[in-house]
């Protein structure tokens, strides 16, 4: 498995018809991290923290969320986690709205993390993956397409 | 030549500006430093940067730093930083 599909741990990934709105996403992906084992729940908190305090700056492509929340010790391991939803909701972002993949990143600092950020990115650029990403209806479709 | 990326965490966006900032730079030939922060440390780090790249919601708290602050919409898409970053450097 490439860098991009190992970052995401064993039950890390869900596909979900709906949830109730951004901070119920944001928590569903931050205990996506804790039950594969990246992070503790503390980090679950900074996660809501960060979207509180600067906004939905989190929302980085049209459809697309990032959230994450400051490296320290409640992150266990740099990693992953997917939540793909049939029904977008709106994290309020100026441009991006609504979302319907929503990711969770831990990283234990701020350069480590560099190239799997990278792959990420690079994965993401490619509109046709984001199209088969949201047609994925479980998470070893997800993990194929990740390479 | 320094470049600091800031985002609220310094893990997430500020690494995506990052990575591409450093592709820009490759391609327009120009030879910088790119370091990812988040906001906390920002200040200190900017204090001898000549460039600060953010997202738009962190801008107002970013004023009155030193160097200036160049403000990117889109993560995935090269050309918008590409131009802002040509202007501010060549």
């Amino acid at each position: 498995m490439g860098i991009l599909a190992d970052a995401f741990g064993e039950g890390s990934i869900l596909i979900k018809d709906s949830v109730e709105d951004r901070s119920s996403a944001i928590s569903l992906v931050g205990d996506l991290l804790v039950a594969s084992g990246k992070a503790t729940s503390t980090y679950v908190a900074s996660m809501l923290e960060a979207v509180e305090i600067f906004g939905p700056y989190i929302v980085i492509a049209p459809g697309i969320a990032l959230a994450h929340g400051k490296p320290s010790d409640a992150v266990l391991e740099t990693g992953l986690s997917l939540l793909i939803l049939e029904q977008s909701i709106e994290f309020q972002h100026s441009q991006n709205d609504p979302v319907r993949l929503v990711f969770g990143l831990a990283a234990t600092d701020h350069e480590s993390h560099l190239e799997l950020m990278a792959e990420l990115a690079e994965f993401l650029s490619a509109q046709e993956n984001v199209s088969s990403l949201l047609r994925c209806s479980d998470s070893e479709q997800v993990l194929s397409l990740l390479g | 030549m320094k470049i600091i990326a800031v985002c609220g965490m310094g893990i997430g966006t500020s690494v995506l500006l990052k990575i591409n900032a450093e592709k820009v730079l490759k391609m327009i030939g120009v030879e910088a430093t790119v370091e990812a922060a988040d906001m906390a440390t920002a200040r200190g780090a900017a204090f001898d940067a000549q460039i600060v790249l953010t997202t738009p919601e962190l801008v107002e708290s970013l004023k009155g730093l030193n160097a200036e602050i160049i403000s990117i919409d889109h993560f995935f898409d090269l050309e918008e930083l590409n131009t802002k970053l040509s202007k501010a450097l060549l």
